[in-house]
């Protein structure tokens, strides 16, 4: 049951990527770069992420337990540090660079497999490279 | 907006950010979870031994791929256009892969979740990446295919 809701998230998740067009590097790039043509719709889609999410939040605020999980599991760092600055200052270096960010590409498999096969496999090694350098 | 802005499609980012913050709201009430994609991407391939349950990570990631898909099956789909050369993928890529692990979060974790649940550590992350693409993306105009 869990894995179907997942499974059924995630899906609305790429649906949404797809039709607002933040799967576009093109697009993303011309919300990036502000000269010439500045491109404001990723500001429409933060718009209507956010605001969903915002009610999302008050009423889990008010819920003792998800409704298909025992309890909630949310991060609870409050912590703003170097590894937070970094990290966040790399990523967006590499936003800038590809014009993807994470689930954007991983959505993109199924619409420009052979393209976006390339920022995944080399997106899988960073965080593996992450992984072997933490420890 | 059209006439300022040539190139914006407001309706369908206000309905696509929708989507998404319907997926994350789904995540947050049903499975108690953020919906990150950087987190879920790195349990589901096994780079990270704690997190999410390996299923609820795997079923969410391959969920992206099929609602992309569909959305375009549909003909909702927007235009995609990769950049014209490999190195800014690969390059790219591998910052986006090593920053958001470094970083706990990408997009939709701190930007969308995070900045949602009005959390100061989500906020400033958000702050810095923005601001690195925007710095990126305009200085390296000239160079990027």
């Amino acid at each position: 049951m869990a894995n179907l809701i997942a499974l059924a998230a995630g899906l609305l998740f790429g649906s949404g990527l797809a039709l607002s067009g933040l799967n576009d590097p093109a697009r993303v790039r011309g919300f990036l770069d502000i000269r010439g043509n500045w491109d404001p719709t990723l500001v429409f889609v933060m718009m209507g992420a956010v605001a969903v999410m915002m009610l999302a939040w008050a009423m889990q605020r008010r819920a003792r337990a998800p409704l298909a999980a025992s309890l909630f599991d949310l991060p609870s760092t409050t912590k703003i540090d170097a590894k937070l600055a970094v990290g966040a200052l790399l990523f967006g270096t590499g936003w800038g660079i590809g014009g993807l960010c994470p689930g954007p590409a991983i959505a993109d498999l199924a619409v420009r497999p052979a393209n976006a096969i390339l920022f995944v496999a080399s997106m899988l090694a960073g965080m593996a490279l992450h992984r072997l350098t933490t420890r | 907006m059209t006439t300022l802005f040539p190139n914006a499609m407001p309706l369908a980012g206000l309905a696509g950010g929708a989507l998404i913050g319907l997926a994350a709201a789904i995540m947050l009430l049903g499975l108690g979870r953020i919906a990150g994609v950087s987190g879920l991407l790195a349990r589901a391939t096994g780079i990270a031994d704690s997190g999410a349950p390996r299923g609820i990570a795997i079923a969410f990631i391959l969920g992206l791929p099929l609602g992309a898909w569909l959305m375009t099956l549909a003909g909702h789909g927007s235009s995609v256009t990769f950049p014209a050369a490999a190195w800014p993928l690969l390059l790219g890529g591998v910052l986006v892969g090593y920053g958001t692990r470094l970083g706990s979060g990408c997009t939709s974790g701190h930007g969308v979740c995070g900045l949602a649940r009005l959390s100061p550590r989500s906020a400033v992350a958000t702050a810095l990446f923005m601001l690195a693409g925007f710095a990126t993306a305009t200085m390296l105009h000239p160079v990027l295919p």
